[in-house]
């Protein structure tokens, strides 16, 4: 009973350091806002926070330093349900949710909700299917399972090319996000930001691998929380007077129901002048794909017609501002005709802006039936990869290695789902928020008189916002905002009226989010590497100490590699981080579910659906998605490829169910496993089994 | 190692709940999702109701069964006299 003494009383340790620590945090942005009404520089308060929290994390990893494998691989497994909890919500939440995901929800509307489904509901997988046996089993990775269940190293080394294809990409999109928001908080260039960002990972994952990610993780947690929260509340209160904003932000939701049918409606007066900008765009459109149908002979016509207006001009003795501007169009024209296509193609590119504007509340908006089906059909098919591919993502699978014991890993993905749960239930009110504020706030104002965030946000990216009086009246239409998702989140506290300092506390929430998600990845390909195919299965008498020296070597190495790719700024790297998720789907989860649930699975069948579910996903993406498809150099046309019109993003509803599909077959075609393995089966299922003399912990 | 029939009766109720609470995540994901135009369109204290599942209901949902999952295993364990340290 020692062992539950000491437990309860380090956990009562872990609740007094991490309330100090969250004490210490409020009270270091209570004094950062005094310091700011005394005068301290907007820029000093980026750094301030950039070197505070990197700091922190570093000192966190300094402190949980360990060369011990049970320490270094699975934080000796003694993490307390609500930590690892908080460690998973960290873990899990990355830059594109905490900056991106309310972004989506803005400009896609009920559509994005896919995003909050199916990045909470896949809990419900982990939970029912894999947490508790993957607890009881208790290794170091998931090859580790597939090895031991399915026989051998085969498996394993399917596993670890899976768990190595879906972390990667996963990773070099945290460092990229890590290097905006770097450059976004102290004004540094990207590719300092990025290696800034990528010291403050290392440091701790290099020290004390998964004992250090987790404790760091959890104060990264407590920081991005409190981020995230305090703007939106501020905003709700703007709006409903209530704090409350994911309970009352319905009423504003019918505000901005209203607001959008008036804009939409070309015979009220607002939905006019909407309509106007809108057709000055079509125009633009247009007459932009009419050049460029005529190429190469429309870039001499069209030259042509500019040199002649300003012959015209000239000849008709105009006034000098007259020829000027025709002048100026002329010495504006493309050098040569491959220019010309360029302009013209990003000309052509606002037809997207001739659109109406969307009605946010309205599921599967599209011009017909047939289109609404497909709409549908996509909406479903990417809810089912995101959940299927959460519960299949090593890192997130690898922290209930880390509870003390199977209950507590079972209480774990409570604590873990309800964290994650704070954020995402806040999300969609936030995006209707910020909506009701441009509706009905900036839309209808006066060029002369734009609120203060607008003007500085465009001038700091233009990608992010970009106003311009499209048709000369001087008042802000909705048409004529080009707004770019993230910075709904990076705005918020600026438009809610809040100081700078929270603007520098949500850029530090989205750095915690990125740094921690990145730390878990790393751990996973370094471990995937390290103790699967070198100790396990290239020098199986490696010392302890020289296991972790690999590991630790290997995460340097495959640290520095994601951040060349990131810094390469890769397109489609939103595209990457989903297609992540379909081909873990496919190449873990039906493998490992089957291995728990049904003890007739064979070790042949299990690779060979692994494969499969890969192969088949990969394909699909490779000749329906546009970027992949320029990569692998194919031509056919995208509609020949598709199937049943399902976009390449949710590639993994054809995966997974071939991979159950094939695993099923093959299992049923080939003898059944050995007893040792059917005995393997009977001990993970029970957390405790008399006469069981079966210990597959590793220490 | 011998299974007994209380194992397997163990393992038969841990099944059965796995089901049910695999169905209700279904029925408020994909059910409520596919009929979010038709059925499910009616007004839910200000939100169109398949829009309120998607951004809050089925969230609330989901974290409840996972709670309710794992106390109730927790018990099952105690039960059937196969919760951890009880024989170590």
């Amino acid at each position: 009973m020692s062992g539950a003494t000491s437990q309860k009383a380090f956990t009562a340790q872990l609740k007094k350091i991490y309330t100090w620590y969250t004490g210490g945090f409020v009270f270091f942005v209570i004094a950062l806002t005094i310091l700011e009404m005394m005068g301290m520089p907007r820029q000093w308060i980026g750094y301030v926070f950039l070197i505070a929290t990197v700091l922190l994390y570093a000192g966190i990893g300094v402190m949980s330093r360990t060369s011990d494998a049970s320490e270094y691989y699975v934080a000796g497994r003694r993490v307390p349900a609500v930590f690892n909890g908080m460690a998973t919500g960290a873990d899990w939440m990355s830059a594109a949710s905490f900056i991106g995901m309310a972004g989506t929800l803005y400009l896609q509307g009920y559509s994005g909700l896919a995003f909050i489904m199916g990045w909470t509901g896949g809990y419900v997988l982990v939970a029912l299917f894999l947490a508790p046996y993957l607890r009881k089993f208790g290794q170091f990775t998931i090859p580790d399972f597939l090895g031991a269940r399915y026989g051998g190293n085969l498996a394993r080394f399917v596993g670890v090319l899976i768990a190595i294809l879906c972390s990667f990409v996963y990773v070099v999109a945290q460092i990229y996000g890590v290097g905006l928001i770097t450059a976004r908080l102290t004004g540094l260039s990207f590719e300092v930001g990025v290696f800034v960002g990528l010291a403050g990972i290392l440091v701790c994952s290099f020290l004390g691998g998964m004992k250090a990610v987790t404790w760091t993780q959890v104060a990264q947690y407590i920081i991005l929380i409190i981020a995230y929260m305090i703007p939106v509340v501020w905003l709700s209160v703007k709006h409903t007077g209530i704090p409350l904003p994911q309970l009352v932000y319905g009423s504003v939701l019918q505000k901005v129901t209203a607001r959008e049918a008036e804009l939409i409606d070309a015979k009220t007066p607002a939905g006019a002048k909407e309509a106007e900008v809108r057709k000055i765009f079509a125009d633009r459109a247009s007459s932009a794909e009419a050049k460029l149908k005529g190429l190469p002979g429309s870039y001499d016509t069209e030259k042509a017609s500019l040199q002649k207006a300003v012959d015209d001009a000239k000849a008709a003795n105009a006034a000098p501002e007259v020829v000027a501007a025709a002048q100026k169009s002329l010495d504006g024209y493309p050098k040569d005709a491959k220019a010309a296509e360029a302009a013209w193609k990003k000309d052509a590119a606002v037809k997207a802006r001739a659109n109406a504007p969307l009605r946010h509340a309205e599921a599967f908006p599209a011009k017909d039936d047939k289109a609404r089906d497909i709409a549908r059909k996509n909406f479903l098919a990417l809810i089912f990869c995101l959940m299927v591919g959460t519960a299949a993502l090593p890192h997130i699978l690898m922290r209930y290695y880390t509870t003390p014991s199977v209950k507590e890993a079972r209480s774990s993905v409570f604590w873990s789902l309800f964290f994650i749960f704070l954020l995402y239930f806040t999300a969609p009110a936030l995006a209707v928020l910020v909506k009701f504020d441009v509706y009905t706030l900036l839309v209808g104002s006066e060029f002369a008189k734009l609120p203060a965030w607008v003007a500085s946000w465009s001038k700091v990216d233009p990608s992010l916002l970009s106003i311009v009086d499209v048709n000369k009246d001087g008042i802000v239409q909705l048409a004529e905002i080009a707004i770019g998702g993230d910075i709904v989140v990076l705005a918020t506290p600026e438009i809610a009226g809040l100081p700078y300092v929270i603007s520098g506390l949500v850029a530090a929430g989205g750095l915690a989010a990125a740094l921690s998600t990145a730390d878990g990845l790393l751990l996973t390909i370094a471990n995937a590497l390290s103790h699967d195919l070198y100790y396990k299965m290239i020098n199986p008498n490696a010392s302890t100490a020289t296991r972790v020296g690999v590991s630790k070597a290997l995460l340097l190495v495959v640290a520095l590699l994601a951040a060349y790719v990131a810094s390469l700024k890769v397109a489609d790297i939103l595209f990457l981080v989903s297609a992540a998720f379909s081909l873990a789907a496919a190449g873990f989860f039906p493998a490992l579910v089957l291995g728990i649930f049904w003890k007739r699975t064979t070790g042949i069948a299990a690779v060979l659906g692994m494969i499969a579910g890969t192969v088949v996903t990969f394909y699909y993406m490779a000749t329906t998605q546009p970027w992949m498809r320029s990569v692998f150099g194919v031509t056919s046309p995208v509609a020949d490829n598709m199937w049943w019109d399902i976009a390449p993003i949710s590639a993994g509803v054809f995966g997974v169910p071939l991979g159950f599909a094939i695993i099923i077959i093959v299992s049923l075609i080939t003898p059944a496993p050995k007893r040792e393995v059917q005995e393997l089966v009977e001990h993970v299922r029970y957390p405790n089994l008399r006469g069981d003399t079966m210990n597959t912990t590793s220490n | 190692m011998q299974l007994t029939d209380k194992h397997r009766e163990y393992w038969s109720r841990n099944l059965r709940l796995t089901a049910v609470l695999l169905a209700i995540w279904f029925v408020v994901t994909f059910v409520v999702g596919y009929l979010a135009r038709d059925a499910f369109s009616f007004n839910f204290l200000g939100w169109p109701f398949a829009f309120w599942m998607g951004a809050q209901g089925s969230l609330v949902v989901y974290v409840v069964i996972i709670w309710y999952y794992a106390r109730y295993m927790n018990k099952l364990d105690q039960e059937y006299g196969v919760a951890e340290g009880e024989e170590e």
